[in-house]
């Protein structure tokens, strides 16, 4: 049984647009069993989605699909009539806190939240909205989550996963893709790979999936992707201190970032002096974790932190 | 995105809370035009002439062309010699203030030209506090913090004497509640009136910070005068930029002259850019690994001209603006194009390159890396258009690649 995703998950698309019907249909090549999309004014519509799976060849899997998709006016709607169980938002910024109330008020437990650009504020509502309900919202502004092999939920590129034994956590998109394409390339493999999002109020933390991986007897190691702002980092290094026995590693970015600046994520600024690289780097050093100095050594970072760990 | 203090005071004034009368100025005519009516309708004859820049520490700030004249002026010639004594003082300062750089700690040792001014009443000071709310990221609401050091820079209080600040979150369903601004109220020593203006002014901001999308509101100094009114006698507001689509009135406070206008032009093509001082040129997708770029290429011994983040919805258009921005940066002497697409398709990253280079030409080494989504699909592109393009397998070698180059340039 893996964590939060796999086999298991069946999947509501809120957002059918450009971007959403495009990942969809790599989701679904990848083997992610996407049973729902909800478009307001639209229920009753279908829509469909053909061609080759992302693993044709390979033995016992199928080598095309051809799915068609049912639309529902409302997210309750979709899950009485096809028990979905988790969804994955790529409604526009205006709209998107909505999306993931909607989502959440119909009992799905795992929210994801590809969204860019939703306004702070909202997502302090919607932190506050999720008090208390059993939904684990991930994201926003983030690239979602891959359980290779099995299921993958939002933007990630697939190819670059291969199952094995590290779990990866990160608050930035494509540095998760530099991540997991190394740890495929050096063999180690991911047990599964979550962007929790660059923005400065979130639904996941660095915390909550560390606690995860450390419960996931199959995940070994684990491999943590920061950047400046904030001080996730440093509470995640004071956790991994107390809480965690696995071997981590982690990438921290922005080492050469301008303070005052605020570097493309809306989380990713170093400001009144906190913030910076170089103190989350100590903190997470102070806890014994094993440092990558660039991030194309992230995937040896992990290597020494295993050894280490013996 | 950053106002100025007078559009700041002008967006919390509805919401309650005190500010003092004032009036904006372009030119010292209308500098002189507002000393009048401010000291008849407050019965002060004291007026202060404010340098506007979206930079703090103005108070303590000096202009390179006056090293002698501060950023805020308080003009005091009105209680002796009347209103034209305080006209020819306003003058005076308005045409040596206007146009000239003011330089202060937030401003950088370059400074910032100076093209409005606030001419203000004077206040009759008894205190003076510190008053904000901000995102405590690490429970996502929105927090009041208060302190007694007002004047001071509060990361220098929190440094210091972290006990005399005080802060109470706000939830967002409820509003700041009552008995959390009396709390504030009490922390600060307010008294009688005072305390009654307080408590309905932590209130007030509060309520301006969610209804306006602030991602900063600051008052400092929050002043208690002598008549007992609790006054913000600065105010420093930021709006949040993901929010400006249902704050139209905010967008039209935006002042493009305090902006880098290579900035500026990149945020109409829904562009994050960042000018720096170095001399390679990036082109990434994703803000984290555009930042892991500019750390790649310092760590092979070069210097990142810039920062930049297609974002994930770039199109072809966008990629193209992308790349002419960092080709029009004289310093530029090499340009790396990182790509690991997820939501961002390499076909069209490559597209985009490509109509770039078409267009405004190439005079400097470029290297590309394409990786993830369409990887192949870019890599064929780029390949067939026939383009003196080097390409790299992953960061590093990219990084390595350019850095040399770049520096085999210049």
């Amino acid at each position: 049984m893996s964590p939060l995703i796999g086999l298991h998950t069946r999947l509501l698309v809120q957002g059918l647009g450009d971007a959403g019907t495009f990942h969809t249909d790599k989701a679904i090549a990848y083997g992610t069993d996407v049973v729902a999309a909800v478009r307001p004014g639209k229920g009753g519509q279908s829509v469909r989605f053909s061609g080759q799976t992302d693993h044709s060849g390979v033995p016992g899997r199928p080598d095309t699909y051809d799915v068609e998709v049912p639309s529902f006016d409302t997210v309750a709607e979709a899950v009485a009539a096809t028990g979905a169980n988790a969804s994955v938002v790529f409604v526009p910024p205006p709209f998107a806190a909505d999306a993931i109330m909607e989502a959440a008020d119909a009992g799905i437990e795992l929210v994801v939240a590809i969204t860019e650009g939703i306004p702070i504020m909202d997502m302090v509502r919607v932190k506050r909205f999720l008090e208390g309900k059993r939904t684990r919202l991930i994201g926003p502004n983030c690239p979602g989550l891959t359980k290779p092999r099995e299921c993958k939920i939002g933007i990630m590129p697939g190819y670059i996963h291969s199952p094995g034994k590290v779990g990866v956590v990160s608050r930035s998109g494509t540095l998760t893709y530099e991540a997991v394409k190394q740890l495929t390339d050096i063999g180690l493999g991911q047990t599964l790979a979550v962007g929790i999002g660059g923005d400065p109020v979130n639904g996941t933390s660095f915390i909550d999936m560390l606690r995860v991986f450390q419960d996931d007897p199959a995940t070994e190691a684990v491999l943590m992707i920061g950047e400046i702002g904030g001080t996730a980092e440093e509470a995640a290094a004071a956790f991994i201190r107390e809480h965690v026995t696995k071997p981590v590693a982690a990438f921290i970015a922005g080492t050469t970032a301008p303070p005052g600046k605020r570097m493309g994520h809306a989380g990713a600024i170093i400001s009144g002096g906190t913030g910076t690289a170089a103190e989350k780097i100590a903190a997470l050093e102070a806890a014994g974790v094993v440092v990558a100095r660039t991030p194309s050594d992230m995937g040896s970072a992990v290597v020494e932190a295993i050894r280490r760990r013996g | 995105m950053k106002i100025h203090e007078y559009q700041a005071k002008e967006l919390l004034a509805p919401f309650g809370v005190a500010v003092p009368l004032g009036r904006a100025a372009t030119t010292p005519d209308e500098a002189v035009a507002a000393v009048a009516p401010l000291i008849e309708e407050s019965g002060n004859p004291v007026v202060v002439v404010k340098a506007q820049i979206h930079a703090g520490g103005r108070g303590k700030g000096t202009f390179k062309e006056h090293p002698g004249l501060r950023g805020v002026n308080v003009v005091t010639d009105g209680a002796t010699g009347g209103v034209p004594a305080a006209e020819a003082k306003v003058r005076e300062l308005a045409e040596r203030m206007l146009g000239s750089t003011l330089v202060t700690v937030q401003t950088g040792p370059a400074g910032k030209q100076v093209n409005r001014l606030y001419v203000e009443q004077g206040m009759d000071i008894q205190r003076e506090l510190y008053l904000s709310v901000v995102l405590d990221r690490s429970i996502g609401r929105n927090v009041v913090m208060v302190s007694t050091e007002g004047g001071m820079d509060i990361e220098e209080v929190a440094a210091r004497t972290p006990e005399k600040i005080v802060r109470v979150a706000i939830d967002p369903l409820l509003g700041l509640a009552d008995y959390q601004a009396r709390a504030l109220a009490f922390a600060l020593g307010l008294k009688g009136e005072a305390h009654k203006k307080g408590v309905a002014l932590f209130k007030a901001v509060a309520r301006a910070a969610e209804e306006l999308d602030t991602d900063l509101l600051e008052v400092n100094p929050l002043v208690v005068t002598g008549q007992g009114d609790v006054v913000a006698l600065d105010a420093k507001v930021s709006i949040d930029a993901n929010a400006m689509f249902r704050h139209p009135e905010v967008a039209g406070l935006r002042d493009l002259s305090e902006e880098d206008p290579a900035e500026v032009e990149a945020s109409r093509y829904g562009l994050s850019f960042i000018k720096l001082d170095g001399n390679v040129g990036c082109l990434v997708n994703g803000a984290g690994l555009a930042m892991a770029t500019m750390d790649t290429i310092k760590e092979v011994g070069g210097e990142p001209a810039n920062f930049l983040d297609v974002g994930g919805s770039a199109t072809e258009e966008k990629v193209a603006a992308a790349f002419e921005i960092i080709t029009r940066d004289p310093n530029v002497r090499g340009i790396f194009v990182n790509i690991f697409g997820g939501i961002m398709k390499c076909d069209t990253i490559a597209n985009g390159v490509v109509a770039a280079v078409r267009k405004v030409g190439l005079d400097v080494p470029l290297v590309v890396r394409l990786e993830g989504t369409n990887s192949e699909l870019g890599k064929r592109i780029i390949d067939e258009s026939g383009l003196d393009v080097i390409s790299a397998t992953d960061m590093k070698d990219g990084a390595r690649k350019i850095v040399e180059l770049a520096g085999r340039a210049s």
